[in-house]
C-alpha cells in the first residue's frame, strides 16, 4: 500500500489514469471510497488537482468529497516520502516500549509524525496494530515489518534505506548524529 | 494420503515478518534439489498462535514442532528431517521454563501453550493453505453450506443458532440469531444484505486478521449460510486497508469459491445466487460500529446514527441488513455441522462456545489463542502464557481495548465469560488481552486509551468529543505532576456525562478504562498527585535518575548506553547525569550492574 509513489508524473498522465479509475470502478455503488482508495495508491497522495478531477467525473461536489478524505486517516493530502515509517503504537506496543521508539525516530529524523524529512526520504507516521504483537515493538517500513525493535538499534536500522538511495541523496540526508549511529 | 511428508510453514503476519516467506521458498527448493517434490508438500498456512517463537514450521506426519526457524535452515530440515528421518533437535520447542518440559519438546499437543486451549474458530489456522480451496474443502469445507441448501429451512438454521446459544463476538455480545431472525422477519424491503465486520478497531488485537489470513473460506461458506437464512443476494465484508495480506487471501477464495460454484449463481446448482463483495476501510476506528460502517460502505463519512432503527431492518441502504464480526462467523459452519446442542456444551451458562484472544504485552508466550468460555484469567496467563517475564510481577491484564478495563489479581479466578467482565468493570470486547506488570502505571494505560479515543472520536455529538478532551487533559495534568485531589471528582463527573450522553459505543464507552484504572488503582492516581510521584517509573516529568557516587564503581557501562550522552565521568571514578540533557530513557538504569542508579 505504501509502495514508492510515481511522484513525477505529468498532469496528463494522472488525468488519464483518474479516468481509467473513475471509469472501472464508478458502477458500484458506494464507489467513492474504493475511487479514492485507487487514487491514492498510483498516485501517492490526493493533491487538490485530482480531488477536483474527480469530483468532475462523478459529478459529485468538491466539498463533499473532500470532506470524505478529511474523515479518513488513509488519505493523505500530502505527498509522502520515499519510505513510510509507522511505528506501532498499538497497545502490546505501547506496553512493551513503542512510544519510546516513537520519540527516538522523530529525533533522528527531525520530524513529527505526519511530516516528511527535507530530503524526502522518510516519513513518519503512526500505526495502531500491525498483527505482530507478539514481536513487539515493531515499526513497518513502507510494506516491511522490523519487530523487536530497540531504540539504540534505530539508527543501524535505517542506514540501509538511507544507503540504498545513495546514488540519488543529496548532501541533505536526514541528520544522524555520530554517536547514534553507533 | 498423497504425500509422505508435509512441510507446514507459518505464513501469519508475524512469521511473515521474519522472512517465513524465505523460509518457504528455501524449503520448496531443497525439496525439488533432492527430486522429493513427488513425496513431499510445502504448504504455507496461517497463523499457529505461537507468534512469540516464529517463524513456525511443522512436518507431518510426526508432528514435529520447529520454531525460531531462519530462512537459512531450510537445507538442514531437509536433509536431516525429511531424508534422513532426524529431526532437527535444535530447532525444537524447548523453552526452559514450559511446565512440561523434558528434554525438548517435539509435539504441539505437549506444548503447555497449547494444551488448554479448544479450537472452533481457529480450526483450520496453520492446518491448510488458505489460498488452495481443496485444503478446506477437504476438512469439512462447503459441508456446512451444502446441508443449509439441501436440508435445512431458514428456520432450522435459525433454531440451531438458538441453541447454540452463540452471542456476538464483535464486542456487544448480542445474540446471533435474534439478529438473523429479525432481518429474515423484515419485509420492508425484497432486497436484503450480509455485511461481515473486519474492521477490528481494538489497537492491539488482531484476531479477525489472522482468522481471515488463515482460513477465509470459514467466513465466506457463513455469510453465504447468513444469506439463504435471510433472503440475502449480497454480502459485503469491510476490511481495513492496513491488511493487504488478508485481503489478497480474500480475493484468492472468492474467485476460487466461484469458480467451483459455491458462490455467485446458482449456488451448488440451486437457485439461491449469492456474492460478495470487498470494501476496504480507510482507518478511522469509529467505523467499527455498525451503523458508521454501513455508511462508510455507502461512501459517506462513517459517522454513527442513532438506533433504533436497527441495521436488522435498516441496514445498508436502508435495507435490512445482518452484520456481524469475523469470528461469529468464522463459528457457524461449525454449529450447523455438529450441532447447537454440541456447541452450548462448551462454555459457561450465558456465554457458550469459545473465545479467541489477542493475548499480548508482558506474557512469556504472546500469541493468538482460542479458549472455552469460562477458563480463569489464570490459565490463560500462567498456564497458556507461561506468566510474566523477567521476573516481574502481574499487575493487571486489560479486556476489551479502549472501551474495556482492567482485571486484577484479586480476580484472576474469575470464569471468563461476557457477564462476569462486566461485573468486574471490564468488557469481553473482541479479544484483545494485554498483560501488564508492576512496570506500567494505570494513569498511563488509561491516558493511552484516552489519547486513542480522542483521536478517534468523529466529533459528531459534544459529550463524546468535548468530553474526551477534558478527561485526557486531566489525566495529563496529574501525569505531569499538577493533579489536584479535586480532579478525581471532575473525572468522575465527566465519565457519567459522557456514558449517559453520547451517539455512540465509542463515547459511551470511552471513560471505561479510567473508571475501571479508578477503582482498582485508586492509590496509584492519589500518589501522583500527593506525593508526585509514579512508582511504576513511566510518568516522565515526575522521575529522576541519578547515581549513587558510593555506589558506582565507574564502569562506564551507563554512559555507554547512554543515547544522549548525559552521563560523564572518568573510569573508575563516580559518575553523574546531567538532568538536563537526561530523557529519562531509563536505559542506565537498565544497564548498571551494582544497582547504582535510582529511579524516583
Ligand atoms: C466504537 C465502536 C467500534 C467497534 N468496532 C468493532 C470492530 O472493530 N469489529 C467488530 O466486529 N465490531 C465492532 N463494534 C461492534 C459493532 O458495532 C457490532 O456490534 C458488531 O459488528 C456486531 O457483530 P456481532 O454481533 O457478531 O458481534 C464496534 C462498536 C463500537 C461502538
Ligand atoms: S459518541 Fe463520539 S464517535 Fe460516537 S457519534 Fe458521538 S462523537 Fe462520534
Ligand atoms: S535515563 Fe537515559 S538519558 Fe537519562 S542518563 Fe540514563 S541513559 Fe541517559
Ligand atoms: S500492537 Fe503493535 S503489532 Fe499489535
Ligand atoms: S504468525 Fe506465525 S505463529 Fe502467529
Amino acid at each position: 500500500m505504501t509502495s514508492t509513489p510515481a511522484l513525477h508524473q505529468n498532469s496528463a498522465e494522472q488525468q488519464e489514469l483518474l479516468h481509467n479509475i473513475v471509469d472501472s470502478l464508478k458502477d458500484q455503488e458506494g464507489a467513492l471510497i474504493p475511487i479514492l482508495q485507487a487514487a491514492q495508491d498510483s498516485l501517492g497522495f490526493l493533491s487538490t488537482e485530482s480531488l477536483k478531477t474527480i469530483s468532475k467525473l462523478l459529478n459529485m461536489p468538491y466539498s463533499e468529497i473532500s470532506g470524505v478524505v478529511s474523515f479518513y486517516s488513509y488519505f493523505t493530502t500530502m505527498p509522502r516520502g520515499r519510505y513510510t515509517i509507522r511505528v506501532c503504537l498499538g497497545t502490546a506496543c505501547y506496553v512493551r516500549g513503542g512510544k519510546q521508539l516513537l520519540e527516538e525516530l522523530k529525533k533522528i529524523l527531525q520530524i513529527e509524525v505526519g511530516e516528511t524529512t527535507e530530503d524526502k526520504l522518510f516519513s513518519l507516521e503512526v500505526g495502531r496494530c500491525f498483527g505482530a504483537c507478539g514481536l513487539a515493538p515493531v515499526l513497518m517500513i513502507n510494506d516491511e515489518i522490523h519487530q523487536r525493535v530497540k531504540p539504540t538499534k534505530l539508527a543501524a536500522l535505517l542506514a540501509p534505506y538511507k544507503s540504498e538511495n545513495d546514488s540519488e541523496a543529496t548532501d541533505e540526508s536526514p541528520k544522524i548524529s555520530q554517536e547514534d549511529a553507533q | 494420503m498423497a504425500y509422505r511428508s508435509y512441510i507446514l510453514v507459518c505464513g501469519g503476519t508475524g512469521c511473515e515478518s521474519s522472512h517465513a516467506d524465505k523460509i518457504y521458498q528455501n524449503l520448496k527448493n531443497e525439496i525439488e534439489a533432492n527430486k522429493l517434490s513427488e513425496q513431499v508438500q510445502v504448504i504455507k498456512t496461517g497463523c499457529f498462535g505461537f507468534c512469540e517463537q516464529g517463524p513456525i514450521v511443522k512436518i507431518l506426519p510426526e508432528n514435529t514442532f520447529y520454531v525460531q526457524v531462519k530462512p537459512e535452515d531450510a537445507k538442514e530440515l531437509v536433509d536431516e528431517h525429511i531424508i534422513k528421518g532426524r529431526p532437527v533437535e535444535r530447532l525444537i520447542y524447548s523453552a526452559s521454563d514450559d511446565k512440561n518440559r523434558k528434554s525438548v519438546i517435539a509435539e504441539e499437543k505437549d506444548i503447555s501453550f497449547y494444551q488448554k486451549q479448544y479450537r472452533i474458530v481457529l480450526r483450520n489456522c496453520g492446518m491448510i493453505d488458505p489460498e488452495v480451496i481443496e485444503e478446506y474443502i477437504a476438512r469439512d469445507g462447503y459441508a456446512a453450506l451444502e446441508k443449509v441448501l439441501f436440508d435445512m429451512k431458514p428456520e432450522q438454521v435459525i433454531d440451531e443458532l438458538k441453541k447454540a446459544g452463540i452471542r456476538g463476538r464483535g464486542g456487544a455480545g448480542f445474540p446471533t440469531w435474534m439478529k438473523w431472525n429479525f432481518t429474515k422477519g423484515a419485509t420492508n424491503s425484497e432486497t436484503k444484505y450480509v455485511v461481515c465486520n473486519a474492521d477490528e478497531g481494538d489497537p492491539g488485537a488482531y484476531m479477525d486478521r489472522s482468522t481471515l489470513e488463515g482460513d477465509p473460506h470459514s467466513v465466506l461458506e457463513a455469510m453465504t449460510i447468513a444469506g439463504y437464512t435471510v433472503g440475502a443476494q449480497k454480502g459485503f465484508i469491510y476490511i481495513r486497508a492496513e491488511y493487504p495480506l488478508a485481503i489478497s487471501r480474500l480475493k484468492i477464495a472468492i474467485q476460487q469459491a466461484k469458480d467451483m460454484g459455491l458462490l455467485g449463481d446458482n449456488i451448488l446448482g440451486t437457485d439461491f445466487s449469492f456474492d460478495i463483495e470487498i470494501r476496504l476501510g480507510a482507518g478511522a476506528f469509529v467505523c467499527g460500529e455498525e451503523t458508521a460502517l454501513l455508511a462508510s460502505i455507502e461512501g459517506k463519512r462513517g459517522m454513527p446514527i442513532p438506533r433504533p432503527p436497527f441495521p436488522a431492518t435498516h441496514g445498508l441502504w436502508k435495507k435490512p441488513t445482518v452484520i456481524n464480526n469475523v469470528e461469529t462467523y468464522a463459528n457457524i459452519p461449525m454449529i450447523i455441522l455438529k450441532g447447537g446442542d454440541w456447541f452450548a456444551s462448551i462454555g459457561t451458562e450465558t456465554s457458550k462456545g469459545t473465545k479467541v484472544f489477542a493475548l499480548t504485552g508482558k506474557i512469556k508466550n504472546s500469541g493468538l489463542i482460542e479458549v472455552p468460555m469460562g477458563i480463569t484469567l489464570r490459565e490463560i496467563i500462567y498456564d497458556i502464557g507461561g506468566g510474566i517475564p523477567n521476573g516481574r510481577k502481574f499487575k493487571a491484564a486489560q479486556s476489551g481495548g479502549p472501551s474495556g478495563g482492567v482485571i486484577t489479581e484479586e480476580f484472576l479466578d474469575t470464569p471468563i465469560d461476557y457477564e462476569n467482565l462486566a461485573k468486574l468493570g471490564s468488557i469481553m470486547g473482541s479479544g484483545g488481552l494485554i498483560v501488564m506488570d508492576e512496570d506500567d502505571c494505570m494513569l498511563d494505560i488509561a491516558k493511552f486509551y484516552l489519547d486513542f479515543t480522542v483521536d478517534e472520536s468523529c466529533g459528531k455529538c459534544a459529550p463524546c468529543r468535548i468530553g474526551g478532551k477534558q478527561l485526557y487533559g486531566l489525566l495529563d495534568k496529574i501525569s505531569q505532576g499538577n493533579g489536584e485531589l479535586d480532579d478525581i471528582n471532575k473525572m468522575e463527573d465527566i465519565s457519567l456525562a459522557m456514558q449517559r450522553a453520547s451517539l455512540c459505543g465509542l463515547g459511551q464507552t470511552a471513560p471505561n478504562p479510567v473508571a475501571s484504572t479508578l477503582r482498582y488503582f485508586k492509590d496509584e492516581y492519589l500518589e501522583h498527585i500527593t506525593d508526585k510521584k509514579c512508582s511504576a517509573g513511566v510518568c516522565k516529568d515526575l522521575l529522576q535518575f541519578n547515581i549513587l557516587k558510593d555506589k558506582c564503581v565507574g564502569c562506564t557501562v551507563c554512559a555507554r548506553k547512554c543515547p544522549v550522552n548525559a552521563i560523564s565521568g572518568e573510569r573508575k571514578q563516580p559518575h553523574e547525569i546531567d538532568q538536563n540533557a537526561c530523557i529519562k530513557c531509563g536505559e542506565c538504569y537498565e544497564a548498571c550492574k551494582f544497582q547504582a542508579i535510582t529511579r524516583g
